[in-house]
């Protein structure tokens, strides 16, 4: 059952799989970085001190992020046709996973900027630096070994949440696994997507481990 | 010159408040180095921090140099801080930078260009003995080459004032010791004014002109470290020198000894000496002008800032009115002099 054909279809769903991947989790860090920076530094005593800007942002992630991603699939349908034209096929699935890790960013930048020490940006403020050279120059930098994790863990969340689109028409290695492996009963295909997936996964996190502990190793 | 003119700092947090700084005013002058000392929660970094503004005031005012710097818009403090270093307990330098590039900061802010900002470091890593570790990471130094890199940084901008909040308090005797030498060299040869804040007596007593002591949110004594030393006022200011300066005398000297009786009178005293008098044999003279006989129970000479200090604690015997002349004859001739008891 496994032939030429199969391979091109397998090797056709994994590029997909990694385009949507990709593309979704550079769009979600163009959106949910700043989201995570605003979050952070709107805070309490933070250098932009803002409550109402803080407590709206901080509501609207949270509601997004109570809403499983299956479900937020079929809710934004409408919006996918509005911004692709249809909600089926890779390009499509962009959208919602998008849309779904913007919030998940959100949150981990914010987490990794709350790690780094009040005594730096202190240090940057009694020097006269304004907010967005303390942003640029101190946050962002001092936090990047954490944000780099971060990615890679945006980006293996993607890789599941893109089989999930898949099973609704999404493309790629979901949409592979459920029209062949589930629909009909081919479980060597199953099999392989699965392999694919966790190779993939454990790539992803390879790439972002070493490229964390490489920064981390220069300043130490 | 900073005057710091009624300065009120109330800590507002859910359920209480903290006076933090109450009606605190002071004035230092231009090149001094100038010391405040209190114990742990006395408001001394609440105090330094309200001078650029880290903490705001909740009433009163700081004036740099004419500026009244509680009093400006954002972006004029943000220019004014440029002109005010500050050095940290805890260093404070970016970890994601190396060392050239921690002290390139603050010139980075100023918008200084680069090709002018660069030969700064290099000055600066001069000054401060680190141009060989340029490269190097914040984590790759030792605490007193951090300090030493925290001091270039506060440098860059070449600031009307240095402040300093505990900066050698992470630091072993030492380094403290070097890390004191680079202030006062760097105060010396650009005549630049050092607010200091310490919890470490010795800290006031290598560097300062003048010290504020500081007690539960209010200055209790403000003066010259010599005079503080001679002649405290508070009792606060005596616990602290006595950290440095031993003063207390073990109780049993403070009595008459038993079984040998001594004809007149017996006291004990304290003497303290300061700067040019050090050097001159008053005690001989005195023992040999009156009819008086001393025994130095303790004696210790060190030097505050610059100037030479001494301490003795003395058993004087003899008549009474030629016990009193002596010690008058001491006091004539520039000694402090505290009786200590009178047996
Ligand atoms: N941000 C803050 N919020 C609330 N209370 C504060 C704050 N900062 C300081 N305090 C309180 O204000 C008082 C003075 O604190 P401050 O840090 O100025 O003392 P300090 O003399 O520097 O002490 P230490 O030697 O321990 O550093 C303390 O009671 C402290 O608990
Ligand atoms: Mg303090």
């Amino acid at each position: 059952m496994f032939d030429a054909w199969m391979m091109d279809r397998v090797l056709l769903a994994t590029w997909e799989t990694i385009y949507m991947v990709a593309i979704s989790t550079f769009l979600s860090y163009v959106f949910g970085l700043p989201l995570g920076v605003i979050l952070v530094v709107s805070s309490d005593g933070h250098i932009l001190e803002n409550k109402a800007v803080n407590q709206v942002l901080g509501s609207i992630v949270n509601i997004m992020r109570s809403i499983p991603f299956i479900i937020f699939l079929i809710l934004i349908i409408p919006l996918t046709r509005l911004i692709v034209g249809t909600y089926i096929g890779t390009v499509a699935s962009i959208v919602p996973l998008t849309l779904a890790a913007i919030p998940f960013v959100a949150r981990l930048v914010e987490t990794s900027l709350k790690e780094i020490e009040w005594g730096l940006i202190e240090a940057a403020l009694s020097m006269g630096a304004n907010s967005w050279q303390i942003i640029s120059k101190v946050l962002l930098p001092e936090a990047l070994p954490s944000l780099t994790l971060g990615v890679a863990i945006t980006t293996i969340n993607l890789v599941g949440y893109s089989a999930m689109a898949g099973i609704v028409g999404g493309g790629g290695l979901g949409t592979l696994a459920y029209y062949y492996g589930y629909q009909r009963y081919e479980n060597a295909i199953m099999w392989v997507t699965v392999i694919i997936l966790i190779i993939l996964v454990q790539l992803v996190q390879m790439l972002g481990d070493s490229l964390a502990a490489k920064i981390s190793n220069r300043r130490r | 010159m900073i005057e710091v003119k009624h300065l009120t700092k109330i800590y507002k947090t859910p359920g209480q408040e903290i006076l933090a700084l109450d009606d605190v005013s002071l004035q230092v002058e231009d090149g001094e180095i100038f010391g405040i000392i209190g114990l742990s929660g006395a408001g001394k970094s609440t105090l330094i921090r309200c001078i650029n503004m880290l903490e705001k005031p909740t009433s009163g005012k700081v004036i740099i140099n004419g500026v009244e710097i509680t009093a400006l818009e954002p972006h004029e403090l943000r220019t004014a801080r440029q002109k005010i270093g500050m050095i940290f307990q805890h260093f404070n330098l970016l970890s994601s930078r190396n060392v050239f590039d921690n002290v390139l900061f603050p010139l980075e802010i100023a918008g200084v260009p680069k090709k002018d900002a660069a030969k700064r470091v290099m000055e600066l890593l001069e000054l401060v003995g680190l141009a060989d570790k340029a490269k190097a990471y914040p984590a790759q130094l030792s605490g007193g080459q951090k300090q030493r890199v925290g001091i270039a940084r506060a440098l860059a901008n070449s600031p009307e004032l240095l402040l300093s909040d505990e900066a050698t308090s992470a630091l072993d005797p030492q380094t403290t010791r070097s890390i004191l030498g680079l202030l006062k060299d760097i105060n010396k040869r650009f005549n630049l004014t050092i607010l200091l804040i310490t919890h470490d007596m010795n800290v006031i007593k290598e560097t300062c002109d003048r010290v504020a002591v500081i007690a539960e949110s209010r200055i209790v004594e403000v003066g010259r470290v010599i005079d503080i030393f001679s002649n405290p006022q508070t009792s606060t200011s005596r616990s602290f020198i006595n950290t440095v300066v031993k003063r207390d005398i073990p109780e049993e000297l403070l009595e008459r000894p038993e079984g040998h009786a001594v004809s007149g009178d017996r006291r004990l005293v304290s003497v303290s000496f300061i700067g040019k008098s050090a050097g001159q044999p008053l005690i001989s003279s005195m023992i040999k002008k009156y009819d008086v006989d001393a025994n130095i129970l303790y004696g210790n000479i060190d030097r505050i800032k610059d100037t030479p200090f001494g301490y003795l604690t003395l058993e004087l015997t003899g008549p009474p009115d030629q016990i009193d002349e002596g010690l008058l004859y001491l006091k004539s001739h520039g000694l402090e002099v505290e009786v200590l008891n009178h047996v």
